[in-house]
Formats: structure tokens, sequence, C-alpha cells
């Protein structure tokens, strides 16, 4: 019996594309749903810091199939509207979906022109059932959201997972970030509780960095999403990852 | 010929005559025991004088705390240590078991064993092993040819690194290594960083716990500060429970004197050497 | 062609494998309760946790259902963010419609069958419910995850429940001594034993610690009190 290595982890098997000669047709169970059993294209570690007037939120440009850079110029961090940005890890489609929803419900919110706009603590909920639902339905968003704004002046940073886990925190990071990003920042949120935007950001930054070097599935190019009481949304980018690999070179031997 | 009182010395390494036994019973659906894991965060960096390594002091089973002030950080030799994580018996034997084979080789050689060397004794055990022995190893020390830092994982390959981590909470510390390790950093430098990346195991890893041991070796001399940092201290109980004579209950009672001790010589027989 | 000599090829198979997808997830936390004559006292750890991260230190677990009664939660913690926003209307929705506010009695048995409505796909929450029932005496509910309840004077639940309950039985349900009173435990004595056991709990049960809300409910209300633990 022959059994080959597979190509790569995690993607998709290419027999899903095409049919090969000679292979009989797996049969499917009638009446059988097929579910959506894994992330396919996915995007690495979102990581968010709140500081004294607002938030920062960073994630990478890329999109990976397997372990394949597949997409270079993913951005998956979006403004929702003056008070939000919500930034996504995970299945890059389900992302696009949940994008899309989410700007119609906008639309919908700006025709009725009421004066009232979506908060982040609504969308965060409203997300958490989302989430939720679709995990009781045993066919989960494979995405990790975080929800970044501003509500009544104040900060807001808020999470929700694949199963609509959600809490909310000063530092929030996805993916890898949560490993490895996530004492860093924690570290500097404890040692100076408000922080200031030019700090913060020097942190993300670092993080970030520190991210490259350690995440497989990270890239050097970054997107940042700024939400601030006084100059509202920003998203900058794409930026460049600010990298050192002097070390490498005095490694000699095992 | 074995007999009791001279029994047959066992062959030497593991025994495996209970394998298939086990492997039946676990196929019946018998739970094996767990084995103690350490979900540990061990580092290890080289700074301008020679090699610091630190550990944490925690060990799991499951999701218990087994130990919370256990050792991670081994002797090897006098200019050697070597911190280990993953299972806790076979970190504890392995470096037990490399300890005196370096022993044995410095008498052999009359020269300081090279951090080379035992690199060398525990990739090859634990290759021969192909992962079964659990010992993720941090090694390092200094010897003729200058400081040397190891990471040995549990299959047998090896790193050669001017600072690494292992264990858990490896992530945690290896950020910290990576925004701060400098090139010839001083000793007090060197210390702290040690500290924080155990540090940052300890807090956000929940396989770490407790305390900062800290181990220093320079050429010539070592300082095993165990309890380098108490990074936690345990929190102060408001009530005593300490409980009054009596409060255990006795359900029964049964005297027993005590026969007068006699003293009685006993004549020295002699051996037949008949 | 014979099956057994058809070559297998993982990667060009049409039929992806089975990812089993797990709903729920354990993300920790232990709640401890004691009922006093004409108060309760309630405590849970605010580490929320998923495998050996923590997800944050600030996450409190109790939640207040009305003027004189608490549920605190542990476990999965999606499920807990459900359950309690569907007992939050559902209290609303009593309130509107009997224009009182329901007793911690009712609470109880409403939460029990909640829980069991959803019998082949649980809520996996160890709950805890606590309140002053219709004498004004203080009433501890537990229940399982899939909805049998019992009323009890105090218990410990959550990942640290194991461990914490016995430490009880002992010192307020006075078990396995000898000539110890058997009398009712005060409010002082009540909050300094959970803190206690709690000190306790973080030192061996890693998704324990971080810090304690207690909520303490007597005739007058409820009132809040934080309590440092080990945050390792």
């Amino acid at each position: 019996m022959m059994n080959p290595p597979a190509f790569w982890q995690n993607g998709p098997a290419p027999g899903n594309f095409y049919s090969f000669p000679n292979m009989q047709p797996q049969m499917k169970p009638e009446e059988s749903r097929q579910h959506s059993q894994g992330p396919v294209t996915t995007s690495t570690s979102i990581l968010a810091l709140a500081y004294d007037k607002g938030v920062i939120v960073a994630g990478d440009l890329l999109a990976s199939y397997g372990s394949l850079a597949r997409y270079t110029n993913c951005p998956r961090i979006f403004k929702v509207n003056n008070n939000i940005i919500l930034g996504a890890s995970g299945d890059y489609a389900d992302f696009q979906y949940v994008k899309e929803f989410v700007e119609q419900k906008i639309i919908t919110e700006e025709c009725l022109d009421d004066g009232l706009f979506l908060k982040p603590k609504s969308l965060y909920c409203w997300l958490t059932r989302i989430l939720y639902q679709r995990r009781s339905k045993m066919d989960p968003l494979w995405n990790n959201f975080v929800v970044a704004g501003i509500q009544d002046g104040q900060p807001f940073l808020g999470t929700v997972d694949k199963l609509g886990t959600a809490y909310t925190d000063k530092v929030i990071c996805t993916g890898y970030g949560s490993y490895i990003a996530t004492p860093l920042l924690r570290d500097a949120a404890d040692k100076k509780p408000q922080l200031t935007l030019d700090e913060a950001r020097a942190h993300i930054e670092k993080s970030l960095e520190v991210l490259y070097y350690r995440d497989a599935r990270s890239f050097p190019k970054y997107q940042l999403g700024i939400i601030d009481v006084d100059q509202g949304v920003s998203i900058e980018g794409p930026l460049e990852i600010s990298q050192n690999w002097n070390v490498a070179y005095s490694i000699k031997g095992y | 010929m074995s007999s009791v009182l001279c029994p047959e010395i066992p062959s030497p390494g593991f025994s495996f005559e209970n394998c298939h036994r086990n492997a039946m019973l676990e196929a019946k659906g018998l739970a094996m025991p767990k084995a103690q894991k350490t979900g540990t965060t061990i580092v290890g960096i080289i700074y301008k004088d020679g090699v610091i390594l630190g550990a944490d002091t925690r060990a799991t089973e499951d999701t218990t705390v087994a130990d919370k002030n256990c050792e991670k950080i081994h002797y090897l030799a006098p200019n050697m240590y070597c911190c280990g994580a993953g299972t806790a018996a076979d970190t504890e034997m392995t470096t037990q078991m490399v300890a005196s084979q370096l022993e044995l080789h410095r008498l052999y050689t009359n020269r300081v064993a090279r951090v080379a060397t035992a690199k060398q004794i525990l990739k090859q055990y634990l290759f021969r092993y192909q992962g079964y022995i659990g010992a993720a190893l941090v090694l390092g020390g200094v010897d003729s040819t200058g400081p040397h830092l190891y990471s040995i994982h549990p299959h047998g390959s090896t790193d050669k690194l001017p600072y690494c981590t292992m264990g858990s909470g490896s992530l945690a510390a290896i950020a910290v290594f990576e925004s701060r390790w400098k090139e010839n950093m001083d000793e007090a430098e060197g210390i702290q960083l040690v500290r924080d990346a155990i540090a940052a195991g300890i807090f956000n890893d929940l396989g770490s716990g407790s305390n900062v041991d800290v181990c220093i070796i320079r050429k010539g001399s070592v300082d095993y500060k165990r309890t380098y940092d108490e990074a936690n201290k345990k929190g102060e109980k408001q009530n005593s429970y300490k409980y009054a004579k009596g409060t255990t209950a006795v359900l029964t009672t049964k005297v027993v004197d005590i026969e007068e001790v006699a003293v009685r010589s006993i004549d020295l027989e002699r051996m037949d050497t008949a | 062609m014979s099956l057994a000599l058809r070559p297998s090829f993982p990667d060009y198979e049409s039929v992806s494998k089975h990812n089993n997808f797990n709903p729920y997830s354990d993300n920790g936390g232990s709640v401890v309760a004691i009922a006093g004559d004409d108060f309760v006292v309630v405590g849970a750890d605010t580490r929320l946790s998923a495998g050996f991260s923590i997800y944050t230190r600030e996450q409190s677990k109790l939640f207040p259902l009305s003027a004189n009664t608490v549920l605190g939660c542990s476990g999965c913690w999606c499920d807990t963010l459900t359950l309690t926003r569907i007992l939050k209307s559902r209290m609303q929705m009593y309130q509107q419609e009997h224009n009182k506010t329901m007793s911690t009695t009712a609470c109880a048995q409403m939460l029990s069958i909640i829980l069991y409505y959803k019998r082949f796909f649980p809520y996996y929450i160890s709950n805890m419910l606590v309140g002053l029932d219709d004498e004004g005496k203080g009433c501890v509910y537990s229940y399982d995850p899939v909805g049998h309840c019992e009323r009890r004077t105090f218990r410990a639940s959550g990942s640290a429940g194991a461990l914490l309950q016995p430490l009880l039985d002992n010192q307020i349900g006075k078990k396995n001594m000898l000539n110890a009173k058997e009398e009712p435990v005060s409010k002082e004595a009540a909050l300094s034993i959970l803190k206690d056991v709690f000190i306790s709990a973080a030192e061996r049960d890693i998704y324990t610690g971080d810090s304690i809300l207690i909520n303490i409910i007597t005739k007058d209300g409820t009132t809040e009190e934080t309590f440092q633990l080990r945050r390792d």
C-alpha cells in the first residue's frame, strides 16, 4: 500500500478540485450536509492593546493556504463606523462573509438616518450571538474577532472566538500572538496602566517584530488600526515590520 | 547462579517485560497511570562571562499542582548544569545518569568535561529511545572552549544557541529574549533578563508557576541561586486551622505492656570454613 | 482492480476527513457559596482560561438576577454567556407579567428546567444559585449541567470544587470532628473561610487564581468585595 506523505498540512486536499483517473468517487451518505470542517485559507494573529484614550489593533497581511504563504495582501482590520474597528484572524473566507453582513448592517442603519450609530459593545454582543449560534449548529465560523472601539468616551476592547467565547480586556491577542505577544503586552500594561498612544504603538510594533521572528505563518507587511477619542478612526498600512537577523550569523554548529 | 543472598545483577537498561501485558490491558480499556509532567518554563542565555540558566518551580499533574517548589536545574558536572522539562522522572534520571558518566569521563581523562560531550551523550541516548524518554533539556556550561548553550529535544535533536527556552512556557519566555537579548551582556543584566523570561512563563503559562531558580555558570565558578525570586507570595490565611486536642475520634484502644527487657549475650559462632 | 491493491493518496481524497469540531471548551473557574440564617455569601475567582493560557484576569463569574439572587457559573464560558442572557430576559418577562420580582426559590426551579431543556446538547456549566428564601434564610442551590438541583447550606463547585468541598464539609459542616458544636455560621466566619479556601485552591489548582469577587446577600441587598489571589 502506497502512502505518500502529505503535500502540506491543514490545506484542502487537491482532490477536491481534480478528479483523478481510476479513482472511484467516494460515496457520501445521502442527505448528509457537509459542514465546515476546518479553516482553509487562514490568517494569523491579531494584536490589540487599549491605551489611555483609545485602542490600537494590528495584524499582518498574509493569508496562508496550509503552510503555503498564498495571498500576501489580505487586509483583515477594517473600520466599521466612526466608533468601531473590527479585526479578525482565522479563516479568511469566513471573515469576508462576516465583513459583508456587518457592512450591510451599517448601511441599513445609515438609511434610517436617525443619528444613531452602532456601538462597539453592541457589535461585540451581536457577533457573540452569531458565532455561538453557528457553533451550536456544529457549523462554526472559524474566526477570532477583535472588536475595538470607543463607547461613552472610554476605550473598549473585546474578542469573540469561534465558539462564541467572549471577553474584554486591556490586552487581547489571537492565535500565536496569545502565547508570544500577550506576555509582552500584559507586562507593559501592568507596568504603566495608562499608556499613551506612542507608547502603545511602540509596544505593538515590538510585539509584531517578535511574532514575525517566531510565528511561521506571519508576514513582515502589516496594517495598524487606531481608534482614538480625539482623532477618531485611522487604518494605516501597509507598514513594514523592522527586523534584525544578526543573531543568526553568530549561530554555528548544533 | 543466583540466590537470595547473591541476587543476579539485572541486565543494564530498561526492563520491557511488561510492555506486552500493558498494551493488552490498555487495549481492553484499562487506564494507564499518568506520569508526572512538568509543564515548565526553562531558559538559558549566554552572557559576557558564561551561561545563565533559569527555571520555574511548578510541577503539575493534569490541572493540579503536584509540587510547588521543585528543582528543575540539575547538576551534570562542576562546570555544567541542565534544566529539564517534560516527564519529571525522565529528566531526573537522564541527567543523573549523564552526570555519573561525565564524572567517570573526568576521572579517566583527568580533564574538565566539555559541554559538547554532555550534549552528545544526551542526544545519542534520547535518539535511541525515539522520543519515548520525554526529556526536553536546556544544557549550559563553560569549558576550555568557552561558554556553550544547547537545547535538546526528546527525540534527540539539538540546537546550539545564544539563548533558548523550553517547556510549556517557552513561547512566553522566548518573546522576552527576542525583544531584549543582546550580545555581551553583563551579569546583572543577564540575570534580570533570565528572571523576566521565567516570570513571563510563570504569569502567562498555567503550567508554570511559583518561584524563579537561577544558575550562573562562569569559567571556574558556579552560582546556583535556588529561589532567586519569589514571583508570587502565598496569601495570608485569616483563620487558624489547628484542631483542638481530642478532635479526632478514637475508635478502639488497646494497651500492650512492654515486657521487661532482659540482656542476653550470644557467644560468637565460628564461620564454617570446612 | 481489487480494493486492497488500490493505492491510497491521502492528499487526493475527495471527502476530507472529519475534523472533530468540539463545541465545548473548559474555561475553568471555581465558585464557593456559604449560606447562614439571614445571609448568603458567594465567591468566584476572576480568572478566565483555556488550556494553558489565561484569557483574562478580571472576569466576573457572578451574575445578579435580582436584588437577592445571584448566579455563579463555571465551566464552558460561551454557554455561560448564553444561559445568563436567557435567564436575564426570563427574569424581566416574569417581572413585567406578574409585576413582582421572581423569588430565589422560583429562580432555582426555572434554572433547573432551562438546563434540562438542553438535556441532549447541554450547557456545560456548573451553576450555583444563591439567595434568600421566602423566610429570609440564606440558601444555596447547586446544579449539574443537565438540571439536577439540590439545596444545601454550603457548596464548592468548578475546577477546584473537588479540592474545596471536603474542606467546607469539615470547617462549616463540622464533619469528622469530635466535640464540635454544630452552630450556624456567622457572616464574618463564612467570609473568612471563603477567602481562605480560595487561597488554598489557588495554590493547587491551575485554573483558579488572580482574584475573587465576593457577593454578600442580606435582606438589605447585595454588597460586593474583591480579594487578591496569586497570579501564576
